[in-house]
């Protein structure tokens, strides 16, 4: 499977026109000489499929390359980056997970009601909003007119490390990320409630007079949930996209721009290990969901 | 299934009506921009720079360069809406003709496109996207094919879904039996049982090219200015929006009223086309 996607993520790479070479060769001090001697170095005058064994061979052997721009260990660049993006992802995951749930079961138990059609229409704006917008207008809104709230960075510049701080720069980016799995989550848990509270069991407890709150906490909600393990395992392509936007909006030093900053320079062994990690993270998530699901839900065996 | 509960149903999800309406709108603003007696959508007035809606002849204002935000919006739609639904043809058109072959046709043919279609799923969606148009000349053409070659995974799957439980049936078995060929049995008889299936994927998929199409021209890989799309007029407003809001506020709303409404239009059909769905509230 990764070997896979490790080959549709290089031939996209490799086959699309203009590689780093062209970047250099813009610069006006660059010699044809040079550009030739680099290119060879660099060993881009290959064939793609030497290429690529190339760069799987390292790999193996825990060398992912150096980045084209500055020559760094590509693995290091990355490590550099992955706990910001993971406080960023894991802090507006809890969050959206908590209030998802919520507002999802009131949304379930009081169909119909004005709170559930404002919170239908709700989520389904929430979905379709553009992610970098919204981080736009919240930086407007709070960095710019309230000024309660700094515009972006993960803390301030120059300033000793405080918690506060770190907290205060966290809110908006995590908000603005955590909005569209909000909507996700309250719309699959409604769904899923109300699918469950039609079950038999469930009239079996209303029956035997159980109190309306325990049957859906106890009865319906442990079942609602089993169906939305697999949901927080296909999110996390979504969650990682989003954050690559977030981050750019709000000039958070992590993997997504990352991704953003190399596209501009070509570098390809990073935007390669980039696609692979993210990918390795999405395969392995997938695989957590399928064996919490099957710990959970007695009926599911693994093949 | 006759058409008229289908239609009747569609009736009754009022969102998905107003939506209709709201893509009605949009679309006559994108064909008729040009007959509107506006402004030129690309004509640099240095003197109106950053006029205030209402101001100057600007009914929602001018940008950096002068330009009217109104026009420039209307224009856009028709790069924008062109873009969503070229792209959505691509996806639909390459994902349904895949998922029908792999499940139809088990064994090899089902296996070969199941694996690549699961080894793109394990990718953030818009890195692969991203990756791929910056590497390519950004024109309508090129945006509208990444986008397709980067969302028909999802098409693939639900009708190879589809397919497998129909394949199954009587009806098929029944043509099989008569001595119906294969690509015979799957055009008349496969393919117009998946018809429900694929105007909702079609119609989700023009919201997410939209979507994505914006997302991509805000980073500067997009359609490139003059010629305005939705996403690429917002992509200086990070720059200008404490001194003139509104030219970040008005694109920004025109692609949320754009999304919601081909999101709801693919829930009303939904709801249309498969009664047993659970009815969101109306």
């Amino acid at each position: 499977m990764l070997v896979l996607v490790s080959l549709v993520g290089f031939s996209v790479l490799h086959l699309a026109p203009g590689g780093p070479a062209a970047i250099y060769a813009m610069t006006p001090t660059m010699s044809a000489e040079d550009l030739d001697r680099l290119t060879r170095e660099l060993g881009l005058d290959r064939p793609v499929p030497e290429q690529y064994a190339r760069w799987v061979g390292g790999v193996l052997t825990g060398n992912w390359g150096r980045s084209y721009r500055d020559g760094r260990l590509v693995r290091e660049i990355i490590v550099d980056r992955v706990p910001a993006t993971m406080v960023l992802m894991v802090s507006a995951f809890s969050v959206a997970l908590g209030l998802g749930l919520f507002t999802g079961i009131v949304s379930a138990v009081r169909q119909y009601s004005l709170f559930d059609h404002l919170l239908t229409f709700g989520s389904m704006v929430a979905l379709s909003i553009p992610t970098f917008w919204l981080g736009l207008m919240a930086i407007y809104v709070f960095a710019v007119l309230l000024g309660v709230l700094p515009p972006g960075n993960m803390g301030t510049i120059g300033a000793d490390f405080s918690l506060t701080d770190r907290l205060r720069h966290l809110l908006l980016p995590a908000a603005t990320l955590g909005v569209v799995m909000v909507a996700t989550w309250s719309r699959y848990t409604r769904a899923s409630i109300l699918e469950v509270i039609q079950e038999d069991y469930i009239r079996t407890a209303r029956a035997k007079g159980v109190a309306a709150g325990a049957v859906i906490v106890k009865h319906a909600l442990k079942n609602a949930l089993i169906p939305l393990i697999t949901l927080a395992g296909l999110q996390l392509p979504l969650v990682f996209s989003g954050a690559l936007v977030t981050e750019t909006v709000f000039t958070w030093p992590g993997m997504g721009r990352l991704f953003v900053d190399s596209i501009g320079y070509r570098d390809y062994p990073v935007l390669m290990g980039l696609l692979m990690l993210t990918a390795l993270l999405v395969v392995v998530g997938n695989l957590l969901t399928d064996f919490i699901y099957a710990a959970v839900d007695p009926r599911v065996r693994l093949a | 299934m006759s058409d008229a509960p289908v239609l009747s149903r569609f009736i009754r999800h009022r969102p998905a009506v107003g939506s209709v309406l709201v893509i009605a709108l949009l679309g006559f603003g994108a064909v008729f921009a040009g007959g509107l007696r506006l402004p030129d959508p690309i004509r640099i007035e240095m003197a109106d720079k950053f006029a205030p809606p209402l101001t100057k002849g600007h009914v929602l204002g001018a940008d950096e360069l002068g330009r009217d935000v109104l026009s420039r919006l209307l224009h856009a739609g028709r790069v924008s809406l062109t873009v969503g639904v070229a792209a959505m043809l691509v996806t639909v058109t390459f994902g349904a003709l895949l998922g029908t072959l792999a499940g139809y046709w088990q064994g090899v043919v089902d296996t070969a496109p199941l694996r690549v279609t699961d080894a793109m799923l394990s990718f953030p969606p818009f890195f692969l996207l991203l990756a791929l148009a910056a590497f390519v000349r950004p024109s309508l053409a090129s945006m509208t094919l990444i986008i397709g070659a980067t969302s028909w995974m999802d098409v693939t799957r639900m009708v190879r879904g589809q397919m497998l439980a129909l394949r199954e049936r009587e009806f098929v078995q029944g043509a099989r039996g008569l001595g119906a060929s294969g690509g015979r049995i799957m055009v008349r008889h496969l393919l117009p049982n998946t018809v429900g299936i694929i105007a909702v994927a079609a119609t989700l998929s023009v919201a997410r090219a939209i979507l994505l199409e914006s997302y991509i021209s805000f980073l500067g890989y997009g359609i490139q200015p003059p010629l305005a799309s939705w996403g690429n007029m917002l992509n200086n407003a990070q720059s200008y929006f404490t001194s003139a809001p509104w030219v970040a506020i008005f694109p920004g709303i025109t692609i949320t009223l754009a999304v919601t409404s081909f999101n709801f239009l693919g829930d009303g059909l939904r709801d249309a086309f498969d009664p047993r769905h659970v009815m969101s509230p109306r």
